[in-house]
C-alpha cells in the first residue's frame, strides 16, 4: 500500500471569478512497484494530479496517503515526501543550471542535508544508472545533446533515492531513438531497484508496449482504470476522449472488419503479429 | 466498430502524395553548397571550438511542395531551416528563397514574409490576449490596413479551424488550439512557403491530428509550400518528398513510400518507422509476400487482405 488518493478535488483560483475545477472526486490506489500509464488530453488533469502526490498542491477537496499517512496533516514533513515521491516535470532539462553535470545532480542530496560522500556516491550511482559515461560529468550540462540532458534531469531525481518515480511525458520532443533510450532506462530502472513507476504519456504504443495499467482522465475525472488490454478495447470511447489506440490494434480491427478471425485485443506489436501470422 | 470521425475519415483519405499534384517547377528554396557553422566561444571571446551544423547541403524545393525533414536531435535539421527565413546565414554557401538571396539585406524582410516559421512551443509564440488579435499582429506589423487586416484574419483563422474561437482567450485554449492558433498568425502573412519545427511535439493525439490537418489543409487548397519538420514518423506520410538529415548532410530523400522502405538504414541513424510499417517489416521477415514501404494500418489490412 504506497499511495492512496482519497476523493480528490482540486480547484484552481478558488473564490474568485476564474475558477476552474481541474480534479472531480478522484479516488484510486497504487500498490508498491506498479508501473502505471496515466493517461489524458492536454488540459484533463494529469499534471495537476501528480503535482498533489508530492504535496506540490494541496487538495481543495480529499485527501491522499502515502505508507498510510495523510500528507497533508499539518505536522507530515512533506520535504521529506518529495524525496520519496520523485517527479520529473516535462522538459526536465530545462532545469538544469549547475557548471557541470556532476554538481548537477549531487544538488537534490545535497538538499536532503547528507554528507558530501553520500551525495557524490548517490550522484555517481544514478549517473550511472542513467548511462552518462565518466568523461562526460565535468562538462557543462548545456555541452551535453538533447536526450543525454534529459538523462541527467532525471539522475537528478534518481539521487534523491525515491520509492516512487513520476515523470510527465519524459520522451516529448526526443528522436525515435531518444525515446526508446529513456523508455529502457526506466524499464532497467524497475528491474533494478523494483521503484513504483507512473508515467504520463500521450504514446498510446509506449504505454501499451511498457505498463501494466493505465489510469485515463478526462475533464478533470478518472474515466478508466484498468489494465491496457480494456482500456484499448475502448476504441471509440478514447478517440471520443482526445485519445487513441495503438496503430497495430487498429489493423487487427481492420482485419475483423474484412472477416478475418482476429483478436483485436493485441495492444503490442508482438501480440499482433502473433495474430496476423495464425491467419496463415 | 473503429468508428472514426468525420474529418479523420478525410485525414486517412487515399489522396496521397502519388495521385496530387506537387511542385509548380517554380523552385521556392534552393540551397547551392550551404554550411553553417557553431561558434563555440570561451568568457575571453576567443574561439573554442567550432560545430559544423549543416554540411554542403544542396537542395531544391518547389512552389506548392509539401515536405518533410527528418533527423534524429542534433541532426542539423532546424539550423537548415532556420537559414529558410533568414534568421541564420549560411557560413559556406548560398540560400535563394523565392530567387532571393538570403545574404542580401535590402531582401531581408521581403524574404521574412515570404517564409513564415512555426514553432514547437505553442505558449512561447502567442502574444495578444484575444485569438483575434494575435493572429492580426503580424498583418499589422507589416503595415496592411486595418480592413484587410480583419479579412485576413478571418479567411486565415477558418483555413485551421479556429474562427469560431476568434473572441476566446488563447491562454484558455488546448495545446492543438494553440498551436492552430499560431498557424493562423503565420497565415495571415500570406507567406509562400512555412516552415513548422516539431510543431506537434508537446501535443496530444488529437492536437497532433487537428495540427497536422490544419497544415495539409494550408498546403492542398491554399497551396502554400510546407517544410513539416517532426520525429513523428506518422506524420512524414502526407508529404510528397521527404529529406533525411544526419550529421548535417541530407543522407536520403525520396518519397514517404521509399524512405520507409528503408527500415534497417533509418534505425541506425536513430530514426523509426510508424507502427504499422514496422509490424509490416516484421510481418515479411517472417515469410509473408508484403510489399516494402506500407505507410499506414488501412494499407497494411488492404495488403494482408490480398495475401488471405
Amino acid at each position: 500500500m504506497s499511495i492512496i488518493v482519497n476523493h480528490l478535488s482540486y480547484v484552481y483560483s478558488q473564490d474568485t471569478a476564474y475558477a476552474v475545477k481541474a480534479l472531480k472526486d478522484i479516488s484510486f490506489q497504487v500498490e508498491d512497484g506498479e508501473f502505471i500509464g496515466l493517461l489524458g488530453s492536454t488540459g484533463s488533469g494529469k499534471s495537476t494530479l501528480i503535482q498533489h502526490l508530492n504535496g506540490l498542491l494541496t487538495p481543495t477537496e480529499g485527501s491522499v496517503y502515502y505508507n498510510g499517512e495523510d500528507i497533508f496533516e499539518k505536522d507530515y514533513d512533506r520535504r521529506l515526501l518529495r524525496s520519496r515521491v520523485g517527479l520529473v516535470f516535462q522538459y526536465p532539462e530545462h532545469q538544469l543550471f549547475e557548471a557541470d553535470v556532476f554538481s548537477d545532480v549531487c544538488f537534490g542530496p545535497k538538499n536532503l542535508g547528507l554528507s558530501k560522500s553520500e551525495c557524490e556516491l548517490r550522484a555517481y550511482e544514478a549517473l550511472k544508472l542513467v548511462g552518462i559515461k565518466d568523461e562526460e560529468f565535468y562538462v557543462s550540462p548545456f555541452d551535453l545533446s538533447g536526450g543525454e540532458k534529459r538523462r541527467t534531469a532525471i539522475a537528478g531525481v534518481l539521487a534523491m533515492k525515491p520509492e516512487v518515480l513520476i515523470l510527465d511525458e519524459p520522451t516529448a520532443g526526443l528522436d525515435p531513438k531518444g525515446r526508446e533510450e529513456i523508455l529502457s532506462l526506466i524499464r532497467r530502472i524497475r528491474e533494478d531497484t523494483g521503484m513504483t513507476v507512473i508515467l504520463v504519456s500521450h504514446s498510446m504504443s509506449d504505454v501499451a508496449e511498457n505498463t501494466e495499467r493505465l489510469l485515463v482522465m478526462y475533464q478533470g475525472q478518472l474515466v478508466l482504470d484498468d489494465t491496457p488490454r480494456r482500456v484499448f478495447s475502448e476504441a471509440d470511447y478514447m478517440r471520443e476522449i482526445g485519445l487513441d489506440i495503438p496503430q497495430v490494434t487498429k489493423v487487427l480491427w481492420g482485419l475483423r472488419k474484412r472477416g478475418f478471425p482476429v483478436r483485436t485485443d493485441a495492444i503490442t506489436l508482438a501480440e499482433a503479429k502473433a495474430q496476423i501470422m495464425r491467419l496463415f | 466498430m473503429l468508428k472514426e470521425e468525420p474529418d479523420i475519415i478525410r485525414l486517412f483519405s487515399r489522396k496521397r502524395s502519388a495521385n496530387r499534384p506537387h511542385g509548380s517547377g517554380l523552385v521556392m528554396i534552393d540551397t547551392r553548397k550551404l554550411s553553417f557553422d557553431y561558434i563555440r566561444r570561451d568568457k575571453d571571446g576567443e574561439v573554442e571550438g567550432v560545430t559544423r551544423a549543416v554540411d554542403d547541403i544542396n537542395l531544391q524545393i518547389e512552389e506548392g511542395d509539401f515536405i518533410a525533414i527528418l533527423g534524429h536531435n542534433g541532426s542539423g535539421k532546424s539550423t537548415l531551416a532556420k537559414h529558410f527565413n533568414a534568421i541564420l546565414f549560411p557560413t559556406e554557401g548560398t540560400v535563394f528563397v523565392d530567387g532571393m538571396d538570403t545574404c542580401d539585406q535590402t531582401h531581408l524582410w521581403d524574404i521574412r514574409e515570404t517564409t513564415g516559421m512555426v514553432f514547437q512551443n505553442p505558449d512561447n509564440q502567442i502574444i495578444g490576449t484575444v485569438v483575434e488579435e494575435d493572429v492580426g499582429f503580424g498583418p499589422e506589423n507589416m503595415g496592411v490596413p486595418t480592413k484587410e487586416i480583419w479579412e485576413r484574419v478571418e479567411e486565415s483563422l477558418k483555413a485551421v479551424g479556429m474562427y469560431r474561437y476568434r473572441k476566446h482567450a488563447p491562454h484558455k485554449l488546448s495545446g492543438g488550439q494553440k498551436q492552430r492558433v499560431a498557424i493562423a498568425g503565420v497565415v495571415a502573412m500570406h507567406p509562400k512557403c512555412i516552415v513548422l519545427d516539431e510543431p506537434t511535439a508537446m501535443l496530444d493525439p488529437k492536437g497532433r491530428r487537428e495540427v497536422i490537418r490544419a497544415i495539409r489543409a494550408l498546403n492542398d487548397v491554399e497551396k502554400i509550400t510546407v517544410i513539416l519538420i517532426t520525429h513523428y514518423m506518422e506524420e512524414v506520410i502526407y508529404a510528397n518528398k521527404v529529406f533525411v538529415m544526419d550529421a548535417g548532410k541530407i543522407v536520403m530523400q525520396g518519397t514517404p513510400r521509399e524512405i520507409f522502405s528503408e527500415v534497417d538504414r533509418l534505425k541506425s541513424i536513430r530514426l523509426s518507422v510508424p507502427q504499422a510499417t514496422q509490424l509490416a517489416y516484421e510481418l515479411k521477415q517472417a515469410g509473408l509476400a508484403l510489399p516494402d514501404g506500407i505507410l499506414d494500418e488501412e494499407e497494411l489490412v488492404e495488403a494482408l487482405c490480398r495475401l488471405l
